[in-house]
């Protein structure tokens, strides 16, 4: 057959992505809800989560769960931040655009028109994914710094001390929940792009594609 | 020591102990992860074995992470919680008191010197004041002042085998909890016989609390009755229903 001699394209996600976005994916859910089952304890706002919504039954089942499963998610953290630079991920699909760009697929978004073409990161993702990154990042920081003011005193102080360090990691929990909103939203709106992110899709050769090229670099 | 929210003041508290005891069997059950995979996993026993598999290596990594130089930060007195808040695994109004000058603190385990300490004993040795942050697992802190005499000092005087592994620390609230040596002789953990200016009061963990900075708050033990250095894995209260045994900060 001709067809087999053509060199067809990769999977895009790289298996890299697909496999660490899963499994922190699950690692996030079990953070999140074990840092509610933690955050009863003693709670800072005047309010407290529902115990269904909450993991591990008390609060020493939550503290279980949270270091069990911070421990997973910085594995997978590790795995997919080394892969992101080294194979330049990072730089070629997720470093924000323009706000041109920005504003251009805004607009398309809200007209549900936006393209999402398989191996092609357009703003908004761009710019949702990098700002999760940075909010994982500083979730998990916050996170230390309450865990360990002592030994890694220095963390605590940059993020003002304990107490509002805590706050901090409060607040980028909030921040995370907020994305994963979104994100849940898009991608049932897209299920293209929840398939793409089990099994992989390949990009096709068709024009579309490249509809957002040229955009503001 | 905590969970004062847990407590209804109405019931005994020993039907609490009994309360806690079940609720210790729930513990690691997991309500929150049926709510995901849609089945009740409460039966799964290899979810609460690798729980505690975790549980104990992020013990290891607190205590690789542990320095015994690093000290915890020591505060102005101006910015002392008033007032420092009681807490136990009981309210204020179970709190137990022993009359100071009978008291004494037994001394057993890998020591050369067994005989019990008398109160008059600490108060003549040198004694170190700290302003530090006490950090309850909850999440909530409070600034104290506390002095007394080095625990590392004590073990010392009491010829303790210092390379042993644990040192344990039973109180006559019926407490109890452990830690590792490296924390025992850290500098700022101390024998703590005054709060401010003043003696311990009963609330605070008369006539003895160990104070130790560099943990959290169910490792600082009031009411000490007896001081153990040992090989055996000692547990405690908290730690043998679920918390973990480091509990470092």
């Amino acid at each position: 057959m001709l067809s087999s001699r053509r060199v067809r394209p990769r999977r895009t996600p790289s298996p890299f992505i697909r496999i660490t976005h899963w499994i922190g994916a699950l690692s996030m859910l079990a953070m999140i809800g074990s840092g509610w089952q933690i955050y009863n304890a003693s709670p800072i706002l005047p309010f407290e989560f529902p115990a269904w919504a909450t993991l591990g039954g008390w609060l020493g089942g939550g503290i279980a769960w949270h270091f069990a499963a911070m421990w997973v998610l910085m594995a997978a953290g590790v795995v997919y931040l080394g892969y992101g630079v080294l194979s330049g991920h990072f730089r070629r699909d997720l470093r924000p655009v323009g706000p041109r760009a920005i504003g251009r697929d805004m607009a398309q978004a809200l007209r549900f028109r936006l393209s999402h073409a398989a191996g092609h990161y357009n703003a908004i993702q761009r710019l949702l994914y990098t700002g999760v990154l940075i909010v994982a990042l500083l979730t998990v920081a916050s996170g230390l710094s309450i865990w360990k003011p002592v030994q890694l005193g220095w963390l605590t102080w940059l993020f003002g001390g304990y107490d509002v360090a805590r706050r901090i990691h409060f607040a980028m929990m909030t921040l995370i929940v907020a994305f994963l909103v979104i994100h849940i939203a898009l991608a049932l709106l897209v299920p293209s792009t929840l398939f793409g992110m089990v099994f992989g899709r390949r990009p096709s050769a068709a024009p579309e594609v490249s509809v957002q090229e040229g955009g503001a670099r | 020591m905590s969970h004062n929210r847990l407590d209804r003041s109405a019931i005994a508290p020993e039907l609490r102990r009994i309360e806690r005891r079940l609720m210790l069997k729930g513990a690691l059950s997991l309500g929150g992860l049926s709510m995901l995979s849609g089945c009740a996993l409460d039966d799964e026993p290899s979810v609460e074995r690798a729980l505690s598999a975790m549980s104990r290596f992020t013990d290891r990594m607190q205590a690789l992470l542990f320095s015994r130089q690093r000290l915890a930060r020591e505060f102005d007195a101006s910015r002392i919680t008033h007032p420092f808040p009681f807490n136990a695994y009981y309210d204020e109004s179970e709190v137990r008191t022993v009359d100071p000058a009978g008291w004494r603190l037994d001394v057993g385990g890998l020591v050369s010197d067994r005989r019990p300490w008398s109160l008059a004993q600490f108060r003549a040795l040198p004694q170190k004041r700290q302003i530090t942050r006490h950090i309850c697992v909850e999440g909530w802190s409070a600034i104290g002042d506390w002095s007394g005499v080095p625990l590392s000092m004590f073990l010392q005087k009491v010829g303790a085998d210092l390379r042993a592994k644990y040192v344990n620390f039973r109180c006559f609230d019926d407490y109890s909890t452990s830690i590792d040596m490296a924390t025992a002789l850290h500098p700022q953990t101390i024998l703590a016989l005054d709060y401010g200016d003043r003696a311990l009061p009963p609330a605070y963990g008369a006539p003895m609390k160990v104070r130790i900075p560099t943990k959290l708050g169910y490792k600082n033990p009031k009411y000490l009755a007896s001081i153990e250095v040992t090989n055996r894995f000692p547990g405690g209260y908290w730690e043998d229903q679920g918390y973990d045994w480091f509990g470092g900060s």
